[in-house]
């Protein structure tokens, strides 16, 4: 517990310039703004902001808006729900996706 | 939580937002929204985000002209902190079968009748205005170029923000567990954190509003569908406006944001809420898509998903007071509850308040299907 307090510690001043989702360039403040207004879910925060929606798909950023929002709330990061995992697990071409349809899928 | 509300909307999809908003305008005393999740969280925030004013029937013609003219003037009425994201790109639908094209003839004369700026293109053309169209086997198109996008969280939290602003009350994280009525009238609403003392409910539960119905002790025709949808990442914009085929059952759009987002009907899809997202979809989608639009091949999809449509027997909303005194309905979208919801909001405000709706919407009532006075739109994905 003491571990994820240090992970959300704020710090300090200029955090226009800190960039929390580097794939949609939304920036720590951007999210304690979205935050201090009440939107206390990350599913919230990522259909505001993008963050997360981008190529990654929220690996750099998703640990660090939750554990914003787990330092603005009071709770422990385990608590704060996470986005769901949707797929592709990684950007795929789509025609890459016909041409590696030589397997079995049921739908 | 308030205890009595003058009514009260379940569903915080852009629809509930809405009606609540217009309710709110309107000075019909203590609104409350009601949400189990977040805002939008539901078959909006899936949504394919487009705005269209092409169809087969009158009514679905003036809803959507009606919504479109909201649309326009929504970042100034609404006074969000945040863009709706309103871009009147067009849609170009196209014909590859004669019974598609004969459909686009009488389309594009009804809308035509109806103020709805819509041409009626030949192959050529079509490629004219979307260089990257594969046109070889178009037999014409229609095109409007009114039509667009708007994103829909924006749109939700920004009809939400302003109902707020007005008085409103907005419930999130709250559901719904039961409706009282009583002498065949709305009485309460039950929501697992109280109970709402309130004579006005208006059910815009997307779909499941079967369930919200059956509450109020209604059996409303109406089913869930799953359909499938992706985005790819952002690219510079190459493709204006919406493209879509009914008898391919695809629709394809680059967002203002540069990403594609597109999405396919699967006829054999059975009913139900299954929200997973399928390798079948991600393959058919690619390959029809590639077919119709070659260059975007070769984009990266990020991310795919799944939404529901809230679908009635002629694809066409139930909008409207029931036999429950009180009890209202505003479901049944069939795919178009996003595009719809500006001008559902508003004549749902109006029947509540007792006036005469701007738009004749008798039709689409749900005595229809007792009456067997379907409205059946042709034009749909």
């Amino acid at each position: 517990m003491g571990d994820e307090k240090a992970v959300g510690k704020p710090c300090g001043a200029g955090n226009e310039t800190v960039v929390i989702c580097r794939c949609e360039d939304v920036t720590l403040d951007e999210i304690r703004d979205l935050i201090a207004k009440g939107y206390a879910t990350m599913d919230e925060i990522k259909r505001i902001t993008r963050c997360g929606m981008g190529p990654c798909q929220g690996r750099t950023c998703r640990q660090l808006v939750l554990a914003e929002i787990a330092r603005a709330t009071g709770k422990s990061m385990a608590s704060v729900a996470p986005p769901r995992f949707r797929p592709p697990t990684k950007p795929i071409r789509l025609r890459g996706a016909i041409k590696g349809d030589s397997c079995d899928y049921d739908g | 939580m308030t205890t009595t509300a003058d009514a009260v909307v379940i569903g915080g999809g852009v629809v509930g937002a809405s009606i609540a908003y217009h309710l709110a305008k309107r000075g019909f005393g203590r609104v409350v929204l009601v949400e189990r999740s977040y805002l939008a969280s539901g078959s909006t925030g899936r949504c394919g985000a487009g705005v269209r004013q092409q169809w087969g029937t009158k009514l679905n013609c003036l809803l959507s002209r009606e919504s479109v003219r909201m649309f326009e003037r929504m970042d100034d009425e609404l006074g969000h902190d945040h863009s709706i994201e309103f871009k009147q790109g067009g849609y170009l639908l196209l014909a590859y079968t004669d019974r598609e094209m004969n459909q686009f003839i009488k389309n594009v004369e009804l809308e035509r009748s109806l103020g709805v700026p819509v041409d009626l293109l030949t192959p050529a053309e079509a490629k004219a205005i979307v260089p990257m169209l594969n046109a070889s086997d178009v037999l014409c198109a229609t095109y409007c170029p009114t039509d667009g996008h708007a994103n829909p969280f924006h749109v939700t939290y920004a009809y939400a923000g302003a109902a707020r602003r007005l008085g409103a009350e907005i419930l999130t994280f709250t559901e719904v567990r039961g409706i009282a009525v009583e002498g065949g009238k709305v009485t309460k609403v039950i929501c697992d954190k109280g109970t709402l003392d309130t004579r006005v409910v208006v059910n815009a539960a997307g779909p499941y509003s079967g369930g919200v119905a059956s509450m109020a002790g209604l059996d409303i025709p109406f089913w869930a569908e799953r359909h499938q949808i992706l985005v790819t990442e952002p690219v510079e914009p190459v493709l204006r406006p919406m493209v879509m085929s009914f008898s391919r059952r695809v629709y394809c759009q680059q967002t203002p944001h540069g990403s594609f987002v597109m999405g396919m009907g699967d006829p054999s899809e059975p009913r139900g809420f299954s929200l997973e997202s399928s390798w079948k979809f991600l393959v058919e989608m690619a390959r029809e898509i590639t077919r119709i639009l070659p260059p975007v091949g070769e984009l990266s999809v990020v991310r795919q998903w799944a939404g529901l449509y809230d679908m009635t027997p002629d694809a066409h909303p139930i909008l409207g007071a029931t036999p429950v005194e009180g009890f209202y309905l505003a479901c049944g979208f069939s795919g178009h509850g996003f595009m719809l919801a500006p001008v559902t909001g508003q004549l749902l405000s109006e029947i509540i308040c007792g006036e005469e709706p701007s738009i004749d919407i008798t039709g689409l009532d749900l005595g229809r299907f007792e009456r067997r006075e379907l409205v059946v739109e042709p034009s749909v994905v």
